[in-house]
């Protein structure tokens, strides 16, 4: 069973965000004691997805949360936007397939550097990722 | 505005990024470093990313561009000092920085560049005795 710990919220509204919130997710993994590839790979990850928001839907909430399963202890990020949501999610989480102009690596990228990677949308209401990193994941 | 400094060297170009890069900082280092090739007629440009904890599919094509933009401008593109983590990273991401040559640190990165484009030293005196003459 995960048991949330710790919950934070972070607004997403400009581009210089994008580092304001790395460093945030980045404080919370060293708090947990998150190996360091296993911080980059998450931060990284975070990056990917906080771009995305930015770039589709203008922005959104991030939900940062610190979870216990057993021993375990992990970080949860929420990527909640209102943007255009995306119609093809299989397309979308294809190697190579990009809407905009970038090399289609974000989405399938950002799953095989997370442990749990979770997404929904609905055409014309929004898109919502969610994604967990494990400490010893 | 912000502007990520970029040092001559003779024929070389050196930019050490020690900050994260936010998006416009990023595109504005690619449109500066390209002109800055063009206008110095440098021969190679060696980028420093040790003080980057995190390279992203947008640092990442931006690196990747550089390298190519460079390239039809008769530059050679060198990255160095990545951090373990962030190479790991990178190649899960699925990113494999193609177009540019990378090395482990400024020293063999260097040396690797002066190989790149031979003697640069040479071919400078050369140039300075050719004008005095």
């Amino acid at each position: 069973m995960k048991i949330v710990l710790n919950k934070d919220r972070m607004l997403i509204e400009r581009e210089q965000d994008v580092i304001l919130f790395r460093n945030r997710v980045k404080e919370y993994a060293v708090k947990i004691g998150m190996s360091l590839v296993n911080q980059t790979k998450l931060i990284t990850a975070a990056s990917e997805l906080v771009r995305n928001m930015l770039k589709y839907a203008n922005g959104g909430m991030v939900l940062i949360e610190v979870l216990s399963q057993g021993r375990d202890s992990g970080i949860r990020l929420v990527f909640t936007d209102k943007g255009p949501g995306i119609k093809d999610i299989a397309l979308a989480m294809k190697d190579g397939y990009s809407t905009g102009k970038s090399l289609g690596i974000g989405l399938p990228g950002t799953k095989r550097l997370v442990n749990e990677f979770d997404i929904k949308s609905t055409v014309g209401e929004g898109t919502t990722v969610s994604i967990i990193k494990w400490k010893n994941g | 505005m912000d502007r990520i400094p970029i040092l001559r060297m003779g024929r070389l170009l050196l930019v050490t990024i020690q900050i994260d890069l936010y998006d416009r900082l990023a595109t504005n280092l690619e449109t500066d470093l390209v002109q800055m090739v063009n206008k110095t007629e440098a021969k190679g440009v060696l980028i420093d990313i040790s003080a980057l904890s995190i390279v992203d599919s947008f640092m990442g094509r931006i690196l990747g561009n550089i390298g190519s933009m460079s390239k039809i401008m008769d530059a050679e593109t060198v990255v160095v000092g990545m951090q373990p983590a962030v190479a790991i990273t990178l190649i899960e991401l699925g990113l494999e920085l193609k177009g540019v040559h990378t090395a482990l640190n400024v020293e063999k990165g260097m040396e690797l560049l002066k190989e790149k484009i031979g003697n640069y030293d040479e071919d400078l005196t050369e140039d300075d005795e050719d004008s005095t003459e």
